[in-house]
């Protein structure tokens, strides 16, 4: 079971560049966990994302999934424990059709094709798209290009979901069904996110990023109180909490 | 600068064809060679760049006409010559399918002007060797002129070739090079200053994309292949220029159809087919339209002269009437498929 | 507030272009058998069919009739729509109609009479790039509308296209879509702030192309990022299984001969004669 944790030990990443994106990160994160990664416009969340499975190497520091430290040996293994959902679904959705995007990772880690099709078929009933299966993903709308996203990374079976703003460009009903559809999950999830209202009602935890350091970690609803610190980090209350700040502290 | 189906005869777009198909498979094969698994996506968005960026147009000063970015090279120079000669493939198969730019038959002469001449020939003959090692402002933006522009100017020789070997040259070769190379020397030189201009500004901003494609090692040994390449398009268009210079007037004629077809024609039963068979003979097979419409009339006029044996009238009848009553059989047989489709729905 | 009209009307194209890719795409879902086919038996016959109107020379009109038997059964075969696909073939029209256009005014020479009218060598190639046009078009539409692209180009690749260039395609298509949509929002953009009919210069054009070509490098990044994560090691799967059984068979068997018997035989003549024959 303790493949479903996350341990980053004081992660320290340069671009070619010279920006700094991280600059030394810590933080551990259990099983089950489910955790909200926020900060401003380039605060590092993204950066921070791209650790966890392996597309960036830090240059200083170490990243452990489970029982493997995050390396070019392990790639493999760590790949097919985390999941990564983009925040531009159409950089995700590459294949002609749904199925055969769904089907792309199961594919990739070799299974026999009558176990793709069940992962795919399990895979797109867990987000309701079923139908929409032999459908090109330019004639998807917004939320359908996400659930469709979501189940190309279910198909996969991970133990972690990462998820880069799940919620960005979608309608509020759309937004509503995927915050349902998440609460639903039992993964460790790291979400990193704009949408603070998200974060309270998916995560108990909150990680807040300022440029590339962490200026807070704890209880969700106890770091959107503190104002100060929001505003340190450039974000905002949450609006269910500006309205009325009481509710929101008993709010889930 | 497409070439179109009507201009070409089947001999030469067959010729062509098989030149490209000849180039897509040997660059496939070393795309997969590369082991660069970044390319795989990169081109395929880079594609369909090259279809975007044509939505933008800049207005050219003083013409009234306006100017876009063309794709051969810009490919050339992000992709390296094997993965740019297949996208560009890929772009004017598109193109040709969905928006009937050029045409099916015309798709291997227009994917070997616009693919093979950018790709292997001006890339690594004059981007290559003007960039390569010293790299520079300058230099990138020199190396891209010149490389479009030369670029364009094969193609553009290529579609005289390609028109003339299609046996369409009533006019003489020379008048027909001095029409086209002048016209697309100018497109050149535009199309060359958007591209050298748009790499230019790719280099300020990410100079590793640039130099990286220009480095030794991409697109190593293409010299040899286009060399290669070029043999074996030379036997080829030669094989098809013989074709023409033998002296049976059909003999381009694919033979399934020449031995078949014309012994069903032959058949003397009125006399009026032995006739309409010497017609055809006599225009054998090469569509003359094409370099008609952009060459002078009355040069072309003078030259339409070849004296047709009349036809009976009979004959025009028969095939009129035949004619009109097979596209109503056939399209009775549509109709009746439609009524039965709609009837078990 | 007007753009540039040669820029305007070249995206107008590409935009309603687009709409009907995606319009094909829909009829390509449909459930007929001949939409069940496996794409390479379409492919072949299709092909062939296209060699088989092509191969005739440039006089020739009455025998190319009998080629319109073949899109016509596609058509009602599988359910497509006849008004919307001449509409398409109609639309790129102009095209052949310009190339063919002045055929018949260097042509001259009368090349038969029918009644007291002389009908010059030009006017017949015209009217047969026509018909060959309007053949060969509607045969390539309906190919895509039975099939799909994709589906075309699986089939592509069973009969032996190199794999990379396959896969170029179906990227290719597949993000058509996405970036004609960013340079469609950065023209309009522009388009709302530029308040005179000026075209757009040169240095404006090549930053447009510039940004949207470096934001089309990051994308390919990103995508390549997303294929890493889910286990991409340079290789391509494709799920999907064909099978080329008996109604493939019998599709090719019954169309590739009745092409050449068509393409042998002047049928329309043959009958014309019989019937003007018997009347005489």
């Amino acid at each position: 079971m303790s493949h479903h944790t996350i341990e980053a030990k004081d992660l320290h990443f340069v671009y070619p560049d010279g920006t700094v994106g991280l600059d030394g990160v810590s933080f551990h994160i259990g099983h089950g966990e489910s955790v909200a990664l926020v900060g401003a416009n380039g605060a590092g969340k993204s950066t921070l994302l791209m650790h966890l499975n392996g597309c960036l190497a830090a240059t200083q520091g170490a990243m452990r999934i489970g029982d493997y430290p995050v390396t070019a040996k392990n790639l493999k293994a760590v790949r097919r424990t985390v999941g990564m959902v983009f925040q531009d679904p159409d950089d995700q959705l590459f294949m002609p059709t749904v199925f055969d995007d769904v089907a792309f990772g199961p594919l990739n880690l070799g299974l026999p094709e009558a176990e793709v099709e069940l992962k795919v078929m399990q895979a797109l009933e867990t987000v309701g798209a079923t139908h929409l299966r032999k459908r090109p993903p330019y004639k998807l709308s917004g939320g359908e290009k996400r659930s469709v996203a979501i189940a190309a990374v279910l198909s996969m079976s991970p133990d972690i979901l990462v998820m880069d703003e799940p919620s960005a460009n979608l309608d509020p009903r759309s937004r509503r069904r995927l915050i349902q559809l998440l609460k639903t999950f039992e993964h460790t999830k790291i979400i990193a996110t704009h949408d603070l209202d998200l974060a309270m009602e998916l995560c108990r935890r909150t990680i807040v990023l300022h440029r590339g350091r962490v200026t807070a970690d704890g209880p969700t609803d106890e770091i959107f109180q503190n104002e100060t610190l929001l505003a340190d980090s450039g974000l905002e209350k949450p609006l269910s909490m500006q309205s009325c700040p009481r509710c929101g502290q008993s709010c889930r | 600068m497409h070439m179109a189906d009507a201009l070409i005869s089947p001999a030469v777009g067959g010729t062509m064809w098989a030149a490209t198909a000849g180039l897509i498979a040997y660059s496939s094969r070393k795309v997969k060679q590369e082991l660069d698994d970044r390319k795989v996506p990169l081109m395929g968005v880079l594609g369909a760049f090259i279809f975007a960026a044509q939505m933008i147009n800049f207005t050219i000063p003083g013409t009234g006409s306006s100017g876009h970015l063309g794709g051969g090279m810009i490919l050339a120079i992000l992709l390296g010559p094997h993965a740019a000669f297949l996208t560009m493939a890929s772009i004017l198969t598109v193109q040709a399918l969905f928006f009937a730019d050029g045409g099916l038959l015309a798709l291997g002469c227009n994917i070997f002007n616009l693919g093979f001449f950018p790709c292997f020939v001006a890339y690594p003959l004059i981007f290559k060797r003007l960039v390569e090692g010293r790299d520079g402002q300058g230099r990138i933006f020199a190396g891209s002129l010149a490389a479009a522009i030369v670029g364009l100017q094969l193609g553009a020789f290529g579609v005289v070739l390609e028109t003339l070997f299609s046996g369409v040259s009533e006019l003489p070769f020379g008048t027909f090079v001095l029409m086209m190379q002048p016209i697309h020397l100018a497109i050149g030189i535009v199309e060359g200053l958007v591209t050298a201009a748009v790499v230019g500004f790719v280099w300020k901003a990410r100079p590793e994309l640039v130099t990286a494609a220009a480095s030794p090692a991409a697109g190593r040994g293409s010299l040899r292949t286009v060399l290669v390449a070029l043999g074996i398009v030379a036997v080829l268009t030669g094989g098809a220029l013989s074709w023409f210079a033998s002296a049976n007037p059909d003999g381009l004629e694919w033979a399934m159809f020449k031995t078949s077809g014309s012994e069903a024609l032959a058949r003397p039963e009125k006399g009026v087919h032995a006739s309409l068979e010497k017609i055809q003979e006599k225009t054998a097979f090469m569509p003359d339209y094409g370099l008609k419409t952009e060459g002078g009339d009355a040069q072309a006029e003078t030259e339409a002269h070849s004296p047709w044996p009349a036809v009976s009238p009979g004959t025009s009848l028969a095939g009129l009437v035949g004619g009109i009553l097979t596209l109503l059989l056939a399209g009775l047989i549509g109709f009746g498929l439609k009524r039965r489709a709609n009837h078990t729905k | 507030m007007t753009p540039p009209p040669g820029g305007a009307r070249r995206m107008f194209k590409i935009d309603q272009n687009l709409f009907d890719i995606g319009r094909m795409d829909t009829l390509a879902t449909g459930g007929t058998p001949l939409h069940r086919l496996d794409p390479r038996a379409k492919l072949i016959t299709t092909l062939a069919f296209i060699v088989a109107v092509v191969s005739f020379d440039k006089y020739t009109l009455s025998a190319l009739i009998p080629f319109f038997v073949f899109p016509l059964v596609m058509i009602a075969g599988g359910g497509l729509p006849f008004a919307y696909l001449l509409r398409k073939v109609l639309v790129v029209a102009p095209f052949a109609l310009f190339v063919g256009a002045f055929n018949p005014l260097l042509d001259r020479e009368i090349l038969f009479r029918l009644g007291g009218l002389g009908i010059s060598g030009g006017w017949v190639s015209y009217l047969s790039i026509l018909i060959r046009f309007g053949l060969t078009v509607t045969a390539a539409l309906t190919l895509i509308a039975l099939t799909g692209f994709n589906t075309v180009c699986l089939g592509l690749e069973k009969l032996a296209v190199p794999r990379p260039f396959v896969i170029q395609l179906l990227f290719l298509y597949r993000y058509i879509f996405v970036l004609t949509d960013e340079a469609a929002r950065l023209v309009r953009a522009r388009s709302l702030r530029v308040f005179e009919a000026s075209g757009l210069g040169f240095k404006p054009f090549v930053s447009m192309v510039g940004h949207l070509l470096l934001r089309t490098l990051d994308r390919a990044q990103r995508v390549h990022l997303a294929m890493r994560c889910r286990g991409f090691e340079g290789q391509m799967p494709v799920l999907r299984p064909t099978h080329f059984g008996l109604p493939e068979v019998r599709h090719i068997a019954l169309w590739v001969p009745l092409f050449v018997l068509m393409r042998v035989y002047n049928l329309p003549i043959k009958l014309g004669l019989w019937i003007t024959g018997f009347f005489a």
